[in-house]
């Protein structure tokens, strides 16, 4: 197999292991780092086109990628804290009120 | 085969394993070091492309930043949690058919893709050494053409930490 299709081929298998992990497991902290790991997936393809390209610019892209990503989890984080001292539990079925 | 790519592959693999096991992982704990693994193992893979920068960002922002932060906050919780002790939802069945029907259509496009010549491929191979991604090159770069981003960067941080505070300051009114 060529090294950029096993490489696009790892992104797509993360990027799916993270979506089973949102969409099954119950512990909300679990459901934050599997979207991390989805998040990675996207930015491995999205390292390996801008090596393929082999320019600056998606290097910088990725970095400020890595930056959003740590101010998610900062805002995510005291969301999913002050869930679980409202309600007791990180259980994601206790929160279902929360659909709308 | 060279060493370089034995290497790739056993990366590409050790990422894979650490996915899997965040699945199957019952305790939160498990689950973060199965992603800290994974993690690192991508770090491996952009050293291995020669993407340097980002495979140090990797492990300084992902790895020592937010996975760290992740872990104190998992050693603040209760471990006698309803959710550790069952893993899975009602939807196991539907959501792995779905994701595994949206993993083989995407690898199958990627598998058969001929988008790329033989001659373009090629060029491209080159590319893939990553020579512009050593440090030098990209520093120069980000500070002398998107230090307008770099800045605007700083001032999204600054919101993140003010929306936190106020996030923990409304929650604090709810419960007092």
């Amino acid at each position: 197999m060529d090294r950029t299709q096993l490489l696009i081929t790892l992104s797509i298998a993360l990027f799916a292991l993270g979506l089973v992990g949102v969409m099954v497991r119950r512990n909300a902290l679990v459901l934050l780092m599997c979207m991390e790991l989805m998040l990675n997936g996207v930015i491995l393809s999205f390292v390996t086109f801008a090596a393929l390209s082999d320019t600056v610019s998606g290097a910088v892209l990725v970095f400020l990628v890595f930056v959003v990503a740590a101010a998610e989890i900062a805002i995510a984080i005291p969301i999913v804290l002050l869930l679980a001292r409202q309600r007791r539990t990180l259980d994601v079925g206790a929160f279902s009120e929360l659909k709308g | 085969m060279s060493l370089e790519t034995l290497l790739l592959y056993f990366f590409a693999a050790a990422a894979l394993a650490g996915g899997v096991l965040m699945l199957l992982a019952r305790h939160p704990m498990r689950v973060a070091l199965a992603l800290i693994s994974s993690m690192i193992s991508l770090a491996g893979i952009y050293a291995i492309l020669g993407v340097h920068v980002i495979a140090v960002f990797q492990v300084l922002i992902y790895v020592g930043a937010v996975m760290v932060f992740m872990v104190y906050v998992i050693m603040l919780l209760d471990a006698r949690d309803p959710s550790f002790l069952e893993r899975y939802s009602r939807a196991v069945v539907p959501s792995v058919a779905a994701a595994a029907a949206l993993a083989a259509i995407l690898g199958a496009e990627v598998s058969q893709g001929q988008v790329m010549t033989a001659e373009r491929l090629a060029q491209m191979h080159d590319g893939l050494t990553g020579a512009s991604f050593g440090v030098q090159p990209f520093s120069v770069e980000f500070i002398e053409r998107y230090w307008l981003h770099f800045e605007l960067t700083s001032v999204l941080l600054l919101a993140a930490v003010v929306a936190a505070i106020a996030v923990f300051r409304a929650g604090r009114r709810h419960d007092g």
